[in-house]
C-alpha cells in the first residue's frame, strides 16, 4: 500500500470537537488517487496527516508500509508535496530554489543539477532558470511549484489543487506530466475543486463530506453506480447542493 | 552539511536582493551613529567650547554687581548681554522665544547692598570668634536670590552647569567683600587690590588624567562612546530584516515545504545565524572603518580602535551572535511581521535605553540599575567600553562575555521550545 491510514482520530488543539474519528484509508501503489469535497470537508487536514503536517490522536498512518510518525524524516524522503499555495522563495530563480529544496531533499549536487534541468526543460522553464520567480506568471509559479516537488523523485506524490488559476494550455502540460509521473510508477494523490481535470486525471477517488468519507470507489464505477454521467453530477448527488462554509 | 550550505546560500542570495532590509541593516545604523555622534560632539563643543548666550540685566548700581557681571563673563561659559537696568522680565522672555538667548539673569536692585551686608556680618562673626570687636552682628545676612531664566529647551544637565558657573561667580564676589571687610576691620584701610586678587585669583589647577588599564592616556571623546554602542544597536537592528524573514518564512507556504521534507528546520535556523552573525560582523566593520577613516573628514574625533583586537572580534562575534538569537527568538513567537517588527523595534530601544546606550547604567537608580543587567546590550556596551575606553584585554572582558552567551543560550532555549510547542521542529 502506498498509504494505509487505519483508525485515525484527530482534532485539532483547543477544538473539544474531533475532525477525524475512526477514519481508515488505504491507498494502493501507483495508483492516480483523487480527493474531493466541499469546502470545509477536511481534505486539507487528511493530506496534512498523510504528509505529517499533523498528527493524529488515534491510530497510524503507513507510507509504503513505514509509520509516517515513528520514522518521520526517513518517510519523508518518500513523497513529494506539491501545496495549493506558491511554496518556494519568490525572490529566488527557479535553478536557485531546486538547488534548496533539492539539498534539503536529500540529493546530492550532480544529481540536483541533473534533476534541475530535466525538470525545467520538461515543465518549460528552461527559457527563464535564472530570472527571479516573483516576476512570473501564475501558470509558470505552478510550473515551478510542481518541479520543487518531484525533485527527488518522489514514490508517493501529493498535489493539492496543482492547477488552480493557471490558463488551458499550462494545466493540460501539469497535467500530462502528471500522468507520465503515474505511468513510471509515481502514485499520485490529488486534490481539486476542478473536477473535470480530476476526471481527465484520477481512477481511483473518495467524496469526503463533513469530515467523513461519504464514498470511495473507482470513479467509473462510482459513476456507474449512481447512474452519473460525470464527476461533478456524482459529487452534487452526493454532497448536494447548500452553500458549504 | 550540504544542506547547511545549500541553506546559507540561499539565505544570503535573499538577503542580497532584500534591498530594503539591507537598508536598514547598514544604512540606517550608519545614518545614525553619524548623527548623534555629530550632535553629541556639538553639545559637548557647546557646553565647552562655544558660549551660551546670556541675558543680564543689572538692577543694581554697585560695585558688587558689577564684579558679578564681570566674573560670568570670565567662567568662560557664557557670552553675555546686557540688558538696561529699566528692562522687564517680558523682555527676556521674548528673547528667549526668538532664540536670541537660551538663559538670562535678574540682578536685583539692592545686590550690592545685601552683599556687603552679608560680608560685614560674616566679618563681624569671625572678628568675634577671634577675640576680635565686631559689630556686623546685629547687620542682616540675607542677599535677595539671583533669578535665572532659562529657555526650556535647555537640557537639565545644561541647566545645573549654568548654575554651578553663576554660583561659582557669586561666590567669588562674596568673598571679595568678605575679605574686604575683614582687612578693613583690622586695618583701618582698603585692602590693597594686588593682594586682593592674588588671594581670590590663586585658583588650584585641576589635571583630568582618564583611568586605563593599559595606561593610555587616551581622552574619550563623543567618537569613542557613540561608535561602539550604536554599533551594538545596529546588530540588534538585524531584527528588522531577520524577525521578518523568520516570520515571512514560517507563515508563507514554504514552511510547509520544508516541514515535510527530510531536513530538520533546526538546520534552516542555523543558516540563518550564520548569515545574520556575517552581517553583523560586517555591520560592525563598516561602522568602525566609518569612525576610523570618514569621521575625521566630517569634523569629528577619529575612532581609536582597542589594542587587543582579538578580543575586539571575540566580544563582536558575541554581541552579533546574540542580537541574532533575539531575532530569530522574536520571529518565531511572532505571529505575523507587523507583530515581529513592532515589538522588534520598540523592544530594541528598551533593552538599549535599559542597557545604558542612551543613560550611562550608573546613573540609573533602584529597580533600572538591576534591570541593566537582563539587557544583553548592557553586557555588550561594558565589554566594548572595557577595549575601547579602558583599554582593557580580552582577560578584562570575560566577565562580560558570559553574561552574554547565557542570556544567548537561553534566547536559544526559548526559541527551540518555541518551535517544538507550535509543531514546526
Amino acid at each position: 500500500m502506498a498509504i494505509d491510514m487505519e483508525n485515525i482520530g484527530f482534532r485539532y488543539p483547543g477544538n473539544p470537537d474531533m475532525s477525524f474519528s475512526g477514519l481508515s484509508l488505504k491507498i494502493p501503489k501507483g495508483e492516480r488517487f483523487g480527493l474531493f469535497g466541499p469546502n470545509g470537508a477536511g481534505k486539507t487536514t487528511l493530506i496534512s496527516l498523510m504528509t505529517g503536517l499533523l498528527s493524529p490522536e488515534t491510530g497510524a498512518v503507513k507510507l509504503l508500509g513505514r509509520d509516517l510518525n515513528a520514522h518521520s524524516k526517513e518517510v519523508n524522503k518518500l513523497f513529494g508535496f506539491v501545496p495549493q499555495d506558491f511554496s518556494f522563495y519568490q525572490e529566488l530563480s527557479p535553478v536557485e530554489n531546486l538547488q534548496f529544496f533539492g539539498a534539503w531533499a536529500g540529493l546530492n549536487k550532480r544529481n540536483i543539477q541533473l534533476r534541475t534541468d530535466e525538470l525545467l526543460t520538461i515543465l518549460g522553464l528552461n527559457d527563464v532558470r535564472d530570472k527571479q520567480v516573483a516576476k512570473f506568471s501564475g501558470g509558470m509559479k505552478r510550473r515551478v511549484n510542481l518541479a520543487i516537488g518531484v525533485i527527488h523523485n518522489p514514490e508517493i506524490l501529493f498535489l493539492d489543487e496543482p492547477t488552480v488559476g493557471v490558463d488551458v494550455q499550462t494545466g493540460h502540460a501539469i497535467i500530462n506530466y502528471l500522468l507520465e509521473l503515474n505511468k513510471q510508477g509515481t502514485t499520485l494523490i490529488y486534490t481539486s475543486h476542478q473536477l473535470s481535470e480530476a476526471e481527465e486525471l484520477c481512477e481511483h477517488i473518495a467524496l469526503l463530506d463533513d469530515r467523513q468519507i461519504i464514498a470511495q470507489d473507482d470513479l467509473h464505477q462510482l459513476l456507474k453506480d449512481h447512474n452519473m454521467e460525470n464527476l461533478e453530477a456524482l459529487f452534487l448527488n452526493l454532497t448536494g447542493k447548500e452553500y458549504r462554509n | 552539511m550540504f544542506k547547511l550550505k545549500a541553506a546559507i546560500i540561499k539565505d544570503f542570495r535573499i538577503l542580497l536582493r532584500d534591498r530594503v532590509g539591507i537598508l536598514l541593516m547598514f544604512v540606517m545604523p550608519i545614518i545614525l551613529v553619524v548623527v548623534v555622534t555629530s550632535i553629541q560632539s556639538s553639545t559637548f563643543d557647546l557646553v565647552n567650547r562655544n558660549k551660551l548666550p546670556l541675558l543680564v540685566c543689572n538692577r543694581d548700581t554697585g560695585q558688587a554687581s558689577k564684579q558679578l557681571v564681570a566674573a560670568i563673563g570670565k567662567v568662560g561659559m557664557f557670552r553675555v548681554y546686557n540688558l538696561p537696568a529699566n528692562e522687564n522680565e517680558k523682555l527676556i522672555a521674548d528673547s528667549m522665544h526668538q532664540k536670541d538667548a537660551m538663559l538670562g539673569v535678574i540682578i536685583p536692585a539692592n545686590f550690592s547692598v545685601k552683599v556687603k551686608a552679608k560680608a560685614n556680618n560674616v566679618a563681624g562673626k569671625a572678628l568675634k570668634s577671634f577675640g576680635l570687636q565686631g559689630d556686623s552682628v546685629k547687620q542682616t545676612g540675607y542677599v535677595d536670590p539671583l533669578t535665572i531664566y532659562y529657555n526650556p529647551v535647555l537640557q537639565e544637565q545644561i541647566r545645573l552647569s549654568v548654575q554651578g558657573a553663576i554660583r561659582s561667580a557669586m561666590q567669588l564676589v562674596e568673598s571679595r567683600e568678605t575679605l574686604r571687610s575683614l582687612y578693613f576691620s583690622i586695618n583701618e584701610k582698603p585692602m590693597p587690590e594686588k593682594m586682593e586678587d592674588e588671594m581670590l585669583s590663586n585658583q588650584t589647577k585641576i589635571n583630568e588624567k582618564p583611568v586605563s588599564r593599559d595606561g593610555a592616556a587616551i581622552t574619550p571623546n563623543a567618537t569613542q562612546h557613540n561608535v561602539p554602542a550604536w554599533t551594538i544597536f545596529a546588530m540588534f537592528f538585524i531584527i528588522m530584516s531577520l524577525g521578518g524573514s523568520v516570520v515571512r518564512e514560517k507563515v508563507s507556504g514554504s514552511f510547509i515545504r520544508l516541514k515535510t521534507l527530510p531536513t530538520n528546520y533546526v538546520v534552516g535556523l542555523l543558516s540563518k545565524q550564520v548569515t545574520y552573525l556575517v552581517v553583523a560582523l560586517l555591520q560592525a566593520a563598516v561602522i568602525f572603518s566609518m569612525g576610523i577613516w570618514l569621521f575625521p573628514f566630517i569634523g569629528l574625533a577619529p575612532l581609536n580602535l582597542p589594542g587587543d583586537l582579538p578580543a575586539l572580534f571575540i566580544v563582536t562575534i558575541a554581541c552579533g551572535w546574540c542580537a541574532v538569537s533575539y531575532a530569530i527568538c522574536v520571529g518565531v513567537f511572532s505571529q505575523t511581521q507587523e507583530q515581529s517588527n513592532g515589538f522588534g523595534a520598540v523592544s530594541i530601544v528598551i533593552l538599549a535605553s535599559v542597557g545604558g546606550l542612551m543613560v550611562p547604567s550608573f546613573a540609573m537608580q533602584g529597580l533600572f540599575k538591576s534591570a541593566a543587567d537582563l539587557s544583553p546590550m548592557h553586557w555588550c556596551l561594558q565589554a566594548y567600553y572595557t577595549l575601547f575606553l579602558e583599554g582593557g584585554r580580552l582577560k578584562d572582558v570575560v566577565g562580560n562575555i558570559i553574561p552574554l552567551v547565557i542570556i544567548t543560550l537561553l534566547l536559544q532555549g526559548a526559541t527551540l521550545w518555541g518551535l517544538k510547542r507550535k509543531n514546526l521542529i
